[in-house]
């Protein structure tokens, strides 16, 4: 691909012990686009999710994030026996990286997440403005004594304004898990957004909704990419919206990339069709 | 100016009914705490000694000294969602560090009998009367002694939280009641006589009554009103820190550790700042415990110590600082005094036979685990003490009830 | 070496006497965690009613009816201890349970504090466990000897039981997972008694071995052996049986050492100092097994 990657995955291999989780998986995903990776369930696409935000430390490989290595690695101690994946030997020379996930959110990468995790006890306005902590310009002291009065007047203006635009400003004093369950994913999506990420990963966005509201998700999706000028990048089950919605698409199965292409060519693949419909062993 | 202060106590609330609710709860508590300033000078100084007030202001003092304790504890536990069972050990190193501190130089022979008047030849507040005077001296003195107390056992807990704070919920309860016990060896440890005193008592320092300023032959006594001054203001910083964009961020982390940490917060960073900071506070506490107690002894800061202040916070309402408050000045109140008479034998004239010494404990764990078991929420649950809400709550069960009537009315047609 | 070993004699046997008795307490603890994933806080202070219920029957009965007494009360009251105060939290958060557990241990220690008036309770002696016996020139009690072998012979009974019975695959299968075990129609109360109840029952064992080396009981006995056994549990790796075991030998064999080196101040200290280094190495103790969060 021509354009500028946002993102780039090299050979990452996550590995559980004897589980290969994600086998020597690549991408690329480019500034500006909207990019799915799909595969069955169990294929591993959580997986790789955690290892680019940080929640796993990959076994293998490397991320590169606006064209700078943000996350790098190779078997060490005891996985060095194990290691069951490919190019053991190709990031020994490198500087290993592990960022925590909060690093690698100050960075611009944000995300949501399958089964949702909004903070339970706290309102929705709460719940987006938290997220605007990490880049506030403030410290304990100035945060506890009301030095920052200026900062966090800032800081409410431009959640109020997210939820504004969202459409979840009448909910804004609600306990956040008292939503219902469309807008508990709308409210962790403007989570997100208010960490200001260059990079948007979504997690199964559209599970649990019905037609209409995946319809609207779709439309929604776009509008932020182009409202935020954004990068996104999606794992998602609802075929429908994956087509209607994605630049490119990346399939895995047990771990590992079988098949990438726009949207018709990777709907007429035939190792994607088998990997969804399953075929049997001796065909 | 209102708006700011509004501001200043919870900016969450911006929309113009809450604001006025928050006025209203502020002036309230404005009010009372002027009618408790003079109620507690006037106890100082004005109202005669008998059985009623020699009840009275020992639990009010120490009521103080432990809602400051619980609160502090509320932070990690309620607020960080941290279960760190180390207050005692901290107390003790704040008490510890105020007495060390504080010794008269003329009483350290005295005090530190066995060991040669000890390592430490000076007293903060005794260096101060030197330059300001007596009086100004001790107040100073003392309050100096307490921040250090704070400061060194802030200290503690940051290089205790290094190992600590990685751990994961009881493995942390676990860690941190052994610092606890582990630091309490060491202060009873002889090797070390010459600072601690070894297993003896440290005495002689500044305490409460200490807190009086001498006008000609009549003297303005404050050793109630101190105690409740330092330990209000704590609250108060605590208080302004959890409602700030801080204490967001912890209840954030108690809520879902991965969330917060997906969305910028870095766990370790704030964890440390809630566990440093609560520890601080712990510090103030034990040096407002010695000052109370007039001796210091690293045997009582047990882990039966940590256990009743968690008590406090679970009867309080674990995530309510008011709750703690109240909680701390009824668990003194009903341990000190109002259930004396379950160990006295009698109540009035008639004598109980099953009523004897440590009665009064058994009957107040089984009140414990009664609320721990059907009262889970405590006095207060999550919530604040307001004027404003109760009225809110008042008002919306008053209307409900016109709509049952209603509706009642309606079904009777 | 074996200067060492000469010089440190008396303390190692007695180490590993005291390691024995920890073993039985650990053991209490060990299996609740591996159920419930709780810390069972009164669990030390069972241990010292124990003690306490055997100074009273024997105050008035003859020994061979105190021991079974104090067997059958202490099983009995960790099987309410249970019912009580940790069933109806069964669905709450952890901490609220742990709490609970804190809540009893206070109660435990006030009732004893109570009955007791606070003043040390002289313990009786138990013709042959208080006997003295010369091991490699060492004089000791008998208990020293018995204790190693007693605590072996229960351990192995007690993996077979978890092994080979029906109600040791239960408990397997719910420590496992416990909601799925539900599922597959295990009784889960029932499984959890019996956990208490084994852990009691040992418990109360350990109380018999434990409180014959010392001159007396008082309502904080147990708080500090209930301890030790704790960190000796995780030490091994909380959830596993021979884990506790071998931690518990091994705390046991370390603390005396060191009261014998003329630490006594510094033995709890010194235990506490093992659990931290060992929750910072390895979390999961020696034989403990690895859990990853889902995300």
């Amino acid at each position: 691909m021509s354009e500028r990657n946002v993102l780039h995955v090299e050979n990452i291999t996550m590995q559980f012990g004897g589980v290969v989780a994600v086998n020597n998986l690549s991408l690329d995903i480019p500034e500006d686009k909207i990019i799915a990776l799909i595969g069955p369930n169990g294929a591993g696409k959580t997986t790789a999710f955690n290892c680019i935000t940080g929640v796993y430390q990959p076994t293998n490989g490397l991320v590169e994030f606006m064209g700078k290595p943000m996350v790098c690695g190779f078997p060490k101690g005891k996985m060095r026996k194990q290691y069951k994946g490919d190019n053991h030997e190709l990031y020994v020379k490198q500087k290993t990286l592990s960022p925590t996930p909060d690093e690698i959110t100050k960075l611009g990468i944000a995300r949501t997440f399958q089964n949702i995790r909004l903070w339970k006890s706290m309102t929705v306005f709460e719940n987006v403005l938290i997220a605007k902590h990490m880049r506030a310009r403030q410290n304990v002291f100035s945060a506890t004594f009301r030095g920052n009065a200026k900062e966090e007047r800032r800081m409410r203006e431009e959640t109020m304004a997210l939820l504004e635009e969202q459409g979840l400003e009448k909910f804004k004093d609600e306990l956040a898990t008292s939503l219902p369950y469309g807008l508990q994913r709308r409210l962790e999506i403007a989570r997100a957004l208010a960490t200001d990420p260059k990079l948007l990963l979504l997690d199964e966005p559209a599970a649990g909704m019905n037609p209409q509201e995946t319809q609207e998700l779709a439309d929604f999706i776009h509008q932020i990419r182009d409202k935020y000028k954004l990068t996104v990048f999606l794992i998602e089950h609802h075929m429908d919206l994956v087509m209607k919605i994605s630049d490119y698409i990346y399939v895995i199965d047990f771990g590992s990339k079988i098949a990438e292409g726009v949207p018709k060519d990777v709907q007429s693949n035939q190792r994607v069709i088998d990997a969804y419909l399953g075929v049997s062993e001796d065909e | 100016m209102g708006k700011r202060i509004n501001e200043m106590i919870n900016p969450a609330l911006r929309n113009p009914e809450e604001q006025k609710a928050k006025k209203l709860d502020l002036t309230v508590a404005a009010v009372l705490l002027a009618v408790l300033l003079v109620f507690l000078i006037v106890l100082d100084n004005v109202l005669p000694q008998n059985s009623f007030t020699l009840m009275l202001i020992p639990v009010l003092k120490k009521g103080a000294i432990y809602s400051l304790a619980c609160v502090s504890m509320n932070l990690l536990n309620g607020f960080t969602g941290l279960f760190s069972l180390g207050q005692a050990g901290f107390m003790l190193v704040g008490a510890y560090t105020y007495a060390i501190f504080s010794i008269p130089s003329g009483q350290h022979n005295a005090v530190y009998q066995y060991f040669d008047g000890g390592a430490i030849k000076f007293s903060i507040p005794e260096l101060l009367s030197g330059v300001l005077g007596d009086t100004a001296g001790s107040f100073l003195g003392s309050i100096i002694c307490i921040i250090l107390a704070g400061l060194v056992v802030a200290a503690f807990a940051a290089l205790i939280g290094i190992p600590v704070l990685r751990l994961k919920s009881d493995y942390l309860a676990i860690a941190s009641l052994g610092f606890a016990e582990i630091i309490r060896a060491i202060f009873q440890w002889n090797g070390l006589g010459a600072v601690t005193n070894g297993s003896n008592l440290l005495r002689k320092y500044t305490a409460f009554s200490n807190m009086k300023i001498d006008i000609g032959s009549f003297s303005l006594k404050f050793s109630t009103l101190f105690p409740f001054l330092i330990a209000g203001l704590s609250i108060l910083v605590i208080v302004l820190l959890i409602n700030s964009s801080y204490g967001r961020a912890f209840k954030a982390i108690r809520d879902d550790e991965i969330a917060a940490e997906a969305m910028g917060i870095n766990l370790f960073k704030h964890k440390m700042l809630s566990f440093v900071i609560s520890s601080f506070f712990a510090g103030v506490a034990g040096a407002l415990l010695a000052m109370y107690q007039t001796t210091v002894q690293a045997s009582t800061f047990n882990t039966t110590m940590t256990y009743e202040i968690l008590l406090m916070v679970v009867i309080g309402g674990i995530g309510s600082i008011s709750g703690s408050c109240i909680a701390a000045f009824l668990y003194i109140a009903c341990s000190e005094w109002w259930l004396r008479f379950l160990d006295s034998g009698a109540i009035g004239s008639i004598s109980v036979p099953f009523f004897r010494d440590g009665f009064r404990k058994v009957v107040f764990s089984v009140v414990i685990m009664v609320i721990v078991l059907f009262f889970s929420k405590g006095i207060m649950g999550d919530k604040e003490l307001s004027l404003s809400r109760m009225i809110k709550k008042s008002k919306a069960k008053r209307a409900a009830r016109a709509e049952a009537k209603a509706a009642e009315g309606g079904e009777a047609k | 070496m074996s200067e060492f070993f000469a010089a440190n004699l008396p303390y190692i046997l007695s180490g590993i006497s005291v390691g024995g008795q920890y073993a039985l307490i650990a053991i209490g603890y060990t299996m609740v965690y591996g159920i419930l994933r709780l810390i069972n806080f009164a669990h030390g202070d069972v241990f010292m009613v124990a003690g306490l219920v055997m100074i009273y029957m024997t105050a008035s009965l003859p020994m061979y009816i105190s021991i079974p007494i104090v067997l059958v009360a202490t099983v009995v009251l960790g099987f309410i201890i249970e019912r009580v105060a940790y069933k109806p939290l069964r669905s709450s958060p952890r901490m609220s349970v742990m709490i609970s557990a804190i809540g009893v241990s206070y109660l435990l220690q006030n009732c004893a504090l109570y009955f007791t008036g606070g003043l040390p309770q002289p313990y009786p002696a138990i013709p042959f466990l208080s006997d003295s016996i010369t091991v490699f020139g060492a004089t000791t009690k008998m208990v020293t000897v018995i204790t190693p072998v007693l605590t072996f012979i229960l351990v192995v009974a007690l993996v077979l039981l978890i092994n080979h019975t029906k109600i040791g695959m239960a408990m397997r299968a719910v420590s496992k997972d416990f909601e799925t075990s539900q599922l597959m129609g295990i009784k889960i109360n029932s499984v959890i008694s019996a956990t208490f109840i084994i852990g009691s029952a040992l418990a109360a064992i350990g109380s018999l071995l434990y409180f014959t080396n010392y001159a007396s009981v008082n309502p904080m006995s147990g708080s500090l052996p209930g301890l030790r056994a704790f960190v000796a549990a995780v030490f091994g790796g909380i959830g596993s049986i021979p884990g506790a075991v071998i931690g518990a030998f091994i705390i046991g064999i370390c603390e005396n050492i060191i009261k014998g080196a003329g630490w006594t101040a510094f033995s709890d200290a010194f235990t506490f100092v093992l659990l931290i280094v060992i929750l910072m190495v390895k979390p999961t103790g020696i034989f403990g097994e690895k859990a990853t969060d889902k995300v």
